[in-house]
């Protein structure tokens, strides 16, 4: 159980504070080490439903001749690098607040911190919605869901990364109002997991980027 | 992560005043528990009936159901069930029995209720999603048996619904129509309850164990709970996106398994390219793992229980826990026999059939440490012993059988007769259901604080043991002889003189059924007034034995307890017994 059992070095080091030091200031949701291993093993499940699909377009495409190729809208791109942008936003804030805490737990982080989830989740939300414009460009191409199987495909996988993202925005909301109203390392940690939800968000789009650049 | 965390952590939610978060909206793993269990009786008592009435219309095909006329004016009118009909409780038997019965029960009931407390836990790690994943089940229920009252009926493929007869709508016959459609519904529904709660279970067991309990000292039903929740996490996370592309081609068009130049019902249907190969791959990819995801938790369950009533530690506890983990990694590897038929390559069929044989293995080892276990022991004949006995017994029988499936060249003639309905019956069906008994009878003082009636849970299993062998050994001839399931009525001569066997059978199963109505009637009993359990009724060592009958709301009354032994102590010299409990500061002596 390697993957699973033993969560892997955070992507950046972990805050200096100790997790569990700090008083508790205010009834907590769920234990703080939980979410990160929650994440993981969501992270986990979340790869193998794409292996699944993955595998399943390749076994489509080679079952009969009616594969259909399509340009992809530039569009997507531009979403990428928005995506990317919003994983580098909250990065800076994750770190930013972890630093203030240093030293004074009970403090709640200061403004500045939290203006980069703010703007994470602006970004996550301009994503969401060019995904949308550049399934409306499709469409305006008459390539719709059952139009052939490259594009079926094309919908399925972005609406289901979509949805993904769009409950990642909801966490993500849900942890910048406890950061908000709650001190303690709790909401930091939070935080944390969030951010390693948001950043395979990132990978799995860039994942599924080149699936679908190549094969569709 | 074999490092015990140093203290669980605080309970994180204030127990609940009101009615409704009490006992409804519930965030309490206990409460949730129970849920699943009632929600898995009260499928278990739909399955039943449904199999009663397949079973009474294969013995006397002719002869009208009092009562059924009108309840399906269309499947069975004057109360005779047409083949369609027969084929629509067929389907919705074996969903509800895999999906809302044998996974529901063993694994989130009884995990849900025994896997915190086992660890010395509060509480599951994520209450709400807990509680969210009960609820998406019983939705997922409600939506599987509103095909009964809404549109067409019920589907018709099976719990397998293989494609393209599921994918194409209603041309394919009536409940082919909405009825296949809210089947999917429904399974994506329950695949995502699923895994909510295989999260829950996964990182409980990881993060929230007390003081002390390592890796090595939790029982082995969290042992159990514990793999099968990953395999559940990698199963369903297959089932589900299936289902959605299922769902496609339904509603939208699309043509992920319909093949093109497709004529059914005389309409040549509007989809091309599609495979249905690829549903029954990605389906068995989930279908073959979800045998275990049913079983594994009786697996747990005996081996935590059997001790209890030898005496005697377990045997090999830890060549126990290697052959859980090696049979989940193995069940990713054989769902290809399942489609030795299928016109795959021979060459993949033997490539299954290894790793399927292969699987026996541990299986077998598992069995022998059982027998291992009671021999020489002065068994304790308690009701959850003796279906602990039963449960070995049947997963014998049943297992057996399966030696002679996994092999391609015997499976082309058994497939698809009731040879493979007696097989799975056995393995999974029964032995899952004995495996909830023995927990019911079990655990029953520990979550309700009453003793269940040891005179009626003898009677109930003696009367269960023999009847469902009278049901499923036939079935293995009636196999033999080449006769068909999914089949409504035998009218072909060769089939005719098989016909009083049937009937056999169909008298077995009603009886069977009949005697299920004393458990009922003890469980409820109990449940109502029954006499007061004690902590610690059958001197077991683990930890949810250490706290009172039932639980205070955070399982140990604010004292979370530090472990000092693994679960294994028995015939021993402690100062309660011949046992030592987990959490006991004494050392253990010899015996």
């Amino acid at each position: 159980m390697p993957g699973i059992a033993t969560p892997p070095a955070p992507i950046v080091p972990p805050p200096a504070a100790p997790p569990t030091v700090a008083p508790r200031t205010i009834t907590e949701p769920s234990p703080p080490q939980s979410a990160q291993t929650g994440v993981w093993i969501a992270i986990g499940t979340i790869c193998m439903s794409f292996a699944a699909l993955t595998s399943a377009m390749v076994v489509r495409q080679g079952a009969a001749p009616d594969w259909r190729h399509f340009q992809l809208p530039q569009l997507l791109y531009v979403n990428t690098l928005v995506l990317l942008a919003s994983s580098g936003t909250l990065e800076w804030s994750r770190r930013r607040i972890a630093a203030v805490s240093v030293g004074a737990p009970g403090l709640v982080p200061r403004l500045d911190g939290l203006a980069g989830v703010y703007l994470t989740l602006a970004l996550g939300l301009l994503f969401v919605s060019g995904q949308v414009i550049a399934w409306r460009q499709l469409a305006a191409q008459g390539l719709f869901l059952a139009t052939a199987p490259s594009s079926a495909f094309f919908y399925v996988f972005t609406a289901l990364h979509g949805l993904h993202v769009v409950g990642g925005l909801l966490g993500l909301s849900y942890v910048l109002r406890r950061l908000r109203r709650v001190a303690g390392p709790a909401p930091q940690i939070a935080l944390r997991a969030a951010a390693l939800y948001w950043h395979f968000m990132g990978a799995l789009w860039l994942y599924l980027l080149v699936i679908l650049a190549t094969r569709v | 992560m074999s490092q015990p965390t140093t203290v669980a952590a605080a309970h994180h939610h204030a127990p609940p005043q009101g009615f409704l978060r009490k006992h409804v909206f519930s965030l309490d793993h206990k409460v949730i528990g129970k849920q699943y269990l009632d929600l898995a009786l009260v499928a278990v008592c739909t399955g039943m009936v449904l199999s009663w009435l397949m079973r009474f219309h294969l013995a006397w095909p002719e002869t009208p159901i009092p009562g059924l006329g009108t309840l399906s004016p269309s499947g069975a009118a004057g109360g005779v069930i047409t083949p369609e009909y027969y084929l629509a409780l067929m389907t919705m038997h074996g969903t509800i029995m895999v999906f809302f019965v044998l996974t529901t029960a063993p694994f989130a009931g009884f995990g849900n209720y025994f896997l915190p407390i086992q660890v010395g836990a509060e509480d599951m790690a994520f209450p709400r999603i807990n509680m969210t994943s009960f609820w998406v089940t019983l939705v997922a229920f409600l939506v599987l048996i509103s095909a009964f009252v809404v549109g067409d009926g019920p589907p018709l493929s099976g719990w397998t619904a293989y494609a393209p007869l599921s994918a194409v709508g209603k041309d394919a016959g009536p409940g082919q129509g909405v009825g296949q459609t809210l089947w999917a519904v429904s399974i994506t529904l329950f695949c995502v309850a699923q895994l909510l709660g295989a999260l829950n279970f996964i990182t409980t067991t990881l993060d929230l164990r007390t003081k002390g309990m390592s890796l090595a000292r939790m029982p082995y039903s969290t042992w159990a709970w514990f793999i099968t929740s990953v395999i559940g996490l990698i199963a369903f996370a297959v089932l589900m996106p299936a289902c959605i592309l299922l769902i496609l081609d339904r509603v939208a068009g699309t043509s992920f398994f319909i093949p093109a130049g497709l004529v059914i019902s005389d309409r040549l249907q509007p989809h091309a390219g599609g495979s249905p190969l690829l549903w029954q791959h990605l389906f068995w990819f989930f279908g073959h793992p979800e045998v275990y995801i049913a079983i594994l938790p009786g697996f747990g369950i005996i081996s935590h229980i059997l001790p209890v009533f030898a005496r005697k530690p377990l045997l090999g506890p830890r060549v126990l826990i290697a052959c859980l983990v090696s049979i989940a990694f193995l069940s990713y590897t054989v769902w290809g026999h399942h489609m030795f038929l299928s016109g795959m390559n021979p060459f993949s069929a033997t490539l299954f059939s290894v790793p399927t044989l292969i699987i026996t293995i541990p299986a077998t080892i598992v069995t022998l440490l059982w027998i291992g276990t009671i021999y020489g022991a002065k068994l304790r004949f308690t009701t959850p012993a003796l279906f602990c006995l039963g449960f070995v017994s049947v997963f014998v029988s049943g297992g057996i059988s399966g030696f002679f499936l996994a092999q391609p060249s015997i499976d082309t003639y058994l497939h698809g007769t009731y040879f493979v309905v007696g097989h799975f019956h056995f393995v999974m069906g029964v032995a899952a259901m004995f495996g909830i008994f023995a927990a019911t009878y079990f655990w029953a003082p520990k979550m309700f604080g009453r003793m269940m009636s040891e005179t009626l849970g003898k009677w109930h299993f003696w009367l269960t043991f023999i009847g469902v062998y009278c049901v499923f050994m036939p079935m293995h001839y009636l196999g033999l002889a080449g006769n068909v399931r999914r089949y409504s009525a035998f009218t072909d001569d060769y089939l005719k003189p098989l016909i009083p066997l049937h009937r056999f059978i169909t008298v077995a199963a009603l009886c069977t059924g009949a005697a299920q109505l004393i458990f009922l009637f003890n469980l409820i009993r109990t449940r109502l007034r029954g006499p007061k359990a004690p902590d610690n009724p059958w001197e077991a060592t683990s930890l949810e034995w250490s706290t009172t009958s039932p639980p205070p709301f955070d399982n140990f009354g604010g004292r979370p307890p530090v472990v000092q032994h693994g679960p294994n102590e028995y015939g021993t010299r402690g100062a309660a017994g011949d046992y030592v409990m987990q959490a006991s500061p004494q050392s253990a002596g010899p015996a």
